[in-house]
């Protein structure tokens, strides 16, 4: 659905270029988790993959066409919600009206019920300026969802958010899941959206270092207190003993923690990728 | 949904499930809801839900009608009951006889506790 081809980019010459040759294929039907440190360019791939910017070689496609074209037939099936963004002084209800006839598979019964799953509907006629980041993001995310376009691509969509909104966007991603949409989450808040990924890409020095399934990482890897004769790819001090991430024996099967995938994959990038590229 | 550390949450939802089943919650011949319904009420990925399905299916738990979704099995309860009962022999069992043992629990009094228990659970039933 999306595919990033041998991408370079660089802010300037001095600090040299955060991607070379960089190529990530992205495929409907997944939630993906984009992973990776401050400064590893999560930011800057979503301005590369969404048009924003333009890489110095390489390209990026969505279906087959360069997104930098930005032809109106791409950018009206992509939407992307930025870390940090305003609203204009509008009502929720004058904002939908201007922006969805962009968006030719917008809906609002899903705008509608997307804003009930944030408990914002009663904010349908106030001026959107007016509320607190948290709020505007609740309410933009809610018509991200609703313009239903093929790719959604949020960046750090939790942050900001209070408690209860955390669960709230897990029902919101769920929902609005379906077999032809991609959707990609970068983020640090790893507890928050775990269960919702069905993907996970991590990135770091202009190399994805790993792009795998949850089936996969599951049957190949296993999340668990070390034990006498591992031979670990990431161990971890805990006040019960030392945690390990260890090759997963058949039929042991943990929960993927992500936090010790994200670490043992940047401490030890060449083991994880030969875990993950050899044929079982 | 608050999942545990130690079980895949594929395996967690599947046993969910079985509780549901077991308690009535969910009849024979009954529908379960689709992939994409149980995903969105327990904010799980869908594909990890479609994971739980296959592993019901596989051991005979639900069936699928071409078009019309997932059932429950006539006999699921039965197979329900069978496996935890494997289960809980194969491992938890030894364990918590373990406990007894180390707290010093006569089988005399185990006996009572269990019937005190069996009880209180049926008044509550």
């Amino acid at each position: 659905m999306l595919q990033i081809n041998n991408i370079s980019f660089g802010y300037n010459k001095k600090r040299g270029n955060l991607f070379s040759d960089f190529s990530l294929n992205l495929e409907a039907g997944n939630v993906y988790g984009l992973l990776g440190k401050n400064g590893a360019g999560k930011s800057t791939l979503i301005y590369l993959m969404t048009g924003l910017l333009t890489p110095q070689s390489g390209e990026a496609l969505m279906d087959g066409v360069n997104v930098r074209e930005r032809l109106p037939k791409t950018m009206s099936d992509l939407f992307l919600v930025p870390e940090e963004f305003d609203l204009p002084r509008l009502s929720i209800k004058q904002y939908v009206s201007i922006n969805a006839p962009f968006y030719p598979n917008f809906s609002m019964e899903d705008m509608q019920r997307y804003l009930e799953i944030f408990e914002m509907s009663d904010y349908i006629d106030v001026n959107m300026h007016s509320m607190s980041m948290g709020q505007k993001k609740k309410v933009f995310m809610a018509f991200a969802f609703a313009t239903n376009t093929s790719v959604l691509i949020m960046d750090e969509p939790t942050n900001g958010l209070d408690i209860p909104s955390k669960s709230q966007f897990r029902k919101l991603v769920t929902t609005g899941m379906s077999d032809d949409r991609m959707m990609l989450i970068s983020t640090h808040q790893v507890r928050d959206i775990s269960d919702i990924l069905d993907h996970v890409v991590i990135i770091d020095n202009s190399k994805v270092l790993l792009n795998a399934s949850f089936a996969d990482v599951t049957s190949k890897l296993a999340f668990r207190p070390l034990r006498a004769g591992d031979e670990p790819l990431f161990v971890v001090q805990s006040p019960f003993g030392p945690l390990a991430a260890v090759r997963a024996e058949s039929g042991e099967e943990t929960v993927v923690d992500l936090e010790m995938l994200f670490n043992a994959t940047l401490q030890n990038p060449a083991a994880i990728n030969n875990l993950f590229t050899a044929k079982n | 949904m608050n999942f545990k550390d130690n079980k895949a949450i594929y395996l967690q939802i599947a046993d969910r499930i079985g509780d549901q089943i077991l308690s009535g919650k969910l009849m024979p011949e009954g529908k379960v809801p689709s992939v994409r319904e149980l995903a969105a009420e327990i904010e799980v990925n869908a594909n990890t839900v479609a994971r739980t399905y296959d592993h019901l299916q596989q051991n005979g738990i639900i069936f699928t009608k071409r078009g019309l979704g997932y059932f429950v099995s006539a006999d699921a309860k039965d197979k329900i009951i069978a496996s935890r009962r494997d289960l809980l022999m194969q491992g938890e069992m030894d364990y918590f006889l373990g406990q007894l043992k180390a707290v010093g629990i006569t089988p005399a009094e185990l006996q009572d506790l269990y019937n005190d228990y069996l009880n209180r659970a049926n008044a509550s039933s």
